[in-house]
């Protein structure tokens, strides 16, 4: 059971917190402390906003030892609107076929529980985007 | 064609790194067992059948120094310290050991630190082995050992595997330069046709574009056919200086004429340019610089076929493609033995069979063959200069070796 | 009498932001009908909402915290309590309400605790919500009920047991989408519908589930709540109330003089199931989606075991400005796939895998 390593990671996995340099203003996700870009020290957080679109997209048939549960299941990695991208689960699709370019919004959901009877492990998936509500 | 070998010259081109003293680096015995599900055979046993055939080779040399290239044993077989463990199993109780561990690419990694310790007269003779034994768990447990060499906070836990890595990079390879479903499929016949003559290859059936385009899904885009398959291997080189070797021998003598390791982001996500993988062009660019090699010089390339992916990747990375042009290859034939620029000789990973950590050494062992002109059937013609290289993760580390004949005897 | 037992805080209090979640996944009843019954007998509703491999009370008590706040433009910083409550709390011991807090960045400088009564146990949270705010202790409370209920297979209860809920930001009536005017509490030991702490399915008393405790309860609070407040149903827009079918909710608005067209907009039982401590809750999200200022709303909950908690709420100007700020509720119920029993059964753990 890895809860401290879990719980460590909370912040960025349940709400898509990471980072934004002082020195390039470029947004980093996850967190690393040292932007990739300039390498000034970066540890200013960041809250995205969740939004972006899918960059690439696969779905895992053959899955490893605890994610057998949830298989198969669709990966992709998400262009932030902010600029990082992010490798993540796919979620809500239905029968949606799945389109490089397609407009997805965060949601936190569960990634997996951490053996039989460790804790429950939540972090950002991504689904196709819901509409706003209507004016009035 | 390319510069006759010297009896006792560094690499003399431009190249930055000229430590003083610095030897010319041979291959002088290579060993391998078959690669497959060696149910009989544990780790340490599959490790001493190649350390023994590669000692045997190199005319009974013993090495100083043992290099394990591994990656799973912790996992798949609860063991670590394998220098330790396989220096006293091989009868060489005593010597410096250590285990070199880069992913997929521990095999070029664990050779470029024997040719270091070689060339600068530290070490005599090292024994590089590559050993990887998958067969004694399931393969869920596998996959998930695999997926440690994925980023485990931010890939792994998503349930990311080594095909879903690749597969995100193959859709977007088909979708940037606007490739058919099928247009890397060349890449998985080459390999299965060379394999034919490889006794030591896990798969030695052709195949047909038909079976290619039927194989049922590991990670779409990514088909079984896309994917080498995972087994156990063992393979070793012995490296000595010229002037060490025991006694002359009368095939041609095969040196390390160049050799780089690079890395690159961890994660496919964090690269600013996800399908170039600049880890794999850093290390052609450096190890052909050390080299004095020029591309074109190129017999043959023993890339990283670990995904059908990587192929096409690799090939545009040293400059044997342009960008989005590496499928082309494959298409126009370009690839097989009598091609403009072979590949995966033995059957690569693809059919050989992938051993994980030991893919390095097997691919060094198998241009060795090459150049001494020991390849029988799979024979490339003239082969003189090759290029080798294998690719830990997507890319994350990659190991590059330039071989060259020196000339017949020494 | 009743007028002692009305509860209103020092300071008026409202919604200052609401949201709902249900799953995209429906189960038609018709189904669960087909592998029970041989397609005989009558449907309590049409099909009921069923959460995904991915989902529990705690991923979507957070979406609708999101929305609630969404809603609100109150920053989460601000919020001095995270409440959640729910029948299917992922953890035994563990709970439901620091994850939620922690997702949506009102830790640390936030009281946090799981409720618990049965279907009511968000009406709970917004109770305890309207003394905490009331009282001037905080500016903002989060009430949430949330659910992913689970019926014996082959039950009554399993065409019913659906999976959803609401979240509501409880503030200072000022700045409210939805003042509270009032609210009140019934409670009596009542054990119509119960589960054993190792059981993974509840029981039920049958058809003591209906005049003794749904009804009873319901009744009472609602007329006490009307005497206490000077009002007759004709004061009410709208009225909501636990919805475990489509018949109860019904038969209680017009035994207590409402009209069909004050129930229908709340009435989400035959589209999305009984989301049991999200149940009213969630009914109240679609009405606060359409109504106008002005507009009175009745709130009943009702809780096995047993208890209703009744509210008398009244939209304010500010409901139109800010309540696109969200996906509306019909726009959830709308989103769906329809699964088949099998794929519920996996979906719900129901199948034996080890």
């Amino acid at each position: 059971m890895e809860t401290s390593r879990h719980w460590r990671l909370r912040q960025q996995r349940y709400a898509l917190v990471g980072e934004v340099c002082p020195n390039c203003d470029l947004k980093i996700f996850p967190p690393r402390d040292i932007c990739p870009d300039c390498g000034h020290e970066a540890r200013t957080l960041f809250q995205f906003s969740g939004r972006g679109e899918v960059y690439s997209h696969t779905t895992v048939y053959q899955a490893p030892a605890g994610h057998t549960e949830g298989a198969p299941y669709p990966l992709a990695i998400v262009q932030l609107e902010e600029g990082p991208l992010v490798t993540a689960q796919l979620t809500d699709l239905a029968d949606r076929p799945v389109e490089i370019g397609m407009p997805v919004e965060m949601v936190t959901r569960k990634l997996r529980s951490d053996g039989e009877r460790g804790i429950l492990v939540y972090g950002y998936k991504f689904r196709p985007r819901l509409p706003q509500g209507q004016p009035g | 064609m390319n510069p006759s070998g010297q009896s006792r010259s560094s690499s003399n081109s431009g190249s930055a790194e000229r430590p003083n003293g610095r030897s010319q680096v041979l291959v002088a015995g290579i060993g391998m067992t078959p690669v497959g599900e060696h149910w009989d055979v544990s780790l340490r046993n599959l490790a001493l059948d190649a350390m023994n055939a590669a000692m045997e080779d190199a005319g009974g040399l013993r090495p100083d120094a043992l290099y394990v290239a591994n990656m799973l044993a912790p996992a798949l077989s609860g063991q670590s310290h394998l220098g330790a463990l396989l220096a006293d199993f091989a009868g060489l109780r005593g010597i410096e050991a250590a285990t070199v561990e880069a992913a997929g690419a521990s095999g070029g990694v664990a050779t470029r630190q024997a040719y270091l310790a070689v060339a600068s007269g530290a070490v005599e003779a090292a024994l590089v082995l590559g050993v990887e034994k998958v067969t004694d768990k399931d393969s869920g447990q596998v996959e998930a050992a695999l997926a440690t060499a994925t980023d485990a906070d931010y890939e792994a836990i998503q349930g990311v595997t080594a095909g879903a890595q690749a597969a995100l990079l193959m859709r977007r390879y088909l979708y940037e330069h606007g490739a058919p479903q099928y247009a890397l499929a060349g890449f998985s016949l080459v390999a299965h046709e060379n394999a034919v003559a490889n006794p030591n290859a896990m798969y030695r059936k052709a195949i047909s574009l038909e079976q290619y385009s039927k194989a049922p899904m590991v990670s779409d885009p990514l088909n079984t056919f896309d994917a080498a398959p995972m087994a156990d291997g063992a393979a070793a080189l012995i490296l000595t200086r010229a002037d060490a070797r025991q006694h002359s021998q009368s095939r041609p003598a095969v040196e390390i004429a160049g050799s780089a390791v690079a890395t690159a982001a961890m994660a496919a996500h964090d690269l600013t340019d996800p399908l170039g993988l600049p880890a794999g062009a850093a290390s052609v660019q450096a190890a052909l610089a050390r080299a004095a090699v020029q591309t074109e010089q190129i017999d043959l390339f023993e890339l990283h076929d670990r995904f059908s992916i990587f192929a096409a990747l690799s090939l545009e990375a040293a400059g044997f493609a342009e960008r989005g042009g590496g499928w082309l290859l494959a298409k126009q034939a370009e690839i097989s033995l009598n091609g403009r620029i072979p590949i995966c000789t033995y059957g690569g990973s693809k059919a050989r069979g992938e051993p994980g950590a030991a893919t390095g050494i097997y691919q060094l062992a198998e241009a060795a063959s090459q150049l001494q002109g020991r390849a029988g059937k799979n024979q490339v013609s003239e082969a003189s200069v090759a290029l080798v290289q294998c690719l830990g993760g997507a890319g994350a580390t990659a190991a590059t070796h330039v071989l060259r004949r020196v000339s017949n005897g020494i | 009498m009743s007028e002692n037992h009305l509860m209103r805080p020092n300071r008026p209090v409202g919604f200052a932001g609401y949201g709902a979640y249900i799953p995209q996944f429906r189960l038609p009843a018709s189904e669960v009908a087909r592998i029970w019954t041989g397609g005989q007998g009558g449907l309590p509703i049409v099909e009921k909402a069923v959460a995904g491999l991915d989902e529990d009370v705690i991923t979507m008590s957070i979406e609708a915290a999101r929305n609630a706040l969404a809603r609100s433009g109150v920053s989460a910083s601000e919020i001095r309590a995270v409440w959640v409550g729910s029948e299917s709390h992922p953890y035994a011991v563990k709970p439901t309400s620091t994850v939620v807090a922690e997702a949506i960045g009102a830790t640390p400088h936030t009281q946090a605790a799981d409720w618990e009564f049965a279907c009511k146990a968000g009406t709970e949270a917004i109770q305890a919500a309207i003394g905490f705010v009331g009282s001037g202790m905080a500016n903002y409370a989060l009430a949430i009920g949330m659910d992913t209920a689970q019926g014996r297979p082959g039950d009554a209860l399993e065409y019913t047991a659906g999976a959803g809920g609401a979240a509501f930001l409880l503030g200072p009536a000022e700045t409210a989408l939805c003042s509270i005017e009032g609210s009140y509490s019934f409670a009596t030991d009542t054990p119509d519908f119960w589960r054993r702490a190792n059981e993974t399915y509840p029981e039920h008393g049958e058809r003591f589930t209906g005049e003794p405790a749904y009804f009873k309860h319901i009744t009472t609070a609602a007329h006490s709540l009307m005497e206490s407040t000077g009002t007759t149903p004709s004061d009410f827009r709208y009225v909501v109330f636990h919805q475990p079918n489509t018949k109860f909710p019904l038969r209680v608005g017009k035994e207590l003089g409402f009209r069909e067209d004050q129930i229908e907009t709340g009435l989400l039982v035959p589209e999305i199931g009984n989301t049991y401590a999200g149940s009213a809750m969630v009914g109240l999200t679609a009405i606060l989606d359409v109504a106008e200022a002005g507009d009175r709303i009745l709130m009943v909950s009702y809780g096995s075991g047993a208890g209703s908690d009744a509210f008398s709420l009244q939209a304010t100007p500010l409901l139109s400005v800010r309540r696109s700020a969200a996906p509306d509720t019909l726009s959830y119920i709308h989103r769906r796939t329809e699964i088949d029993y099998a794929t519920y059964a996996r979906f719900r753990g129901k199948l034996v895998t080890q």
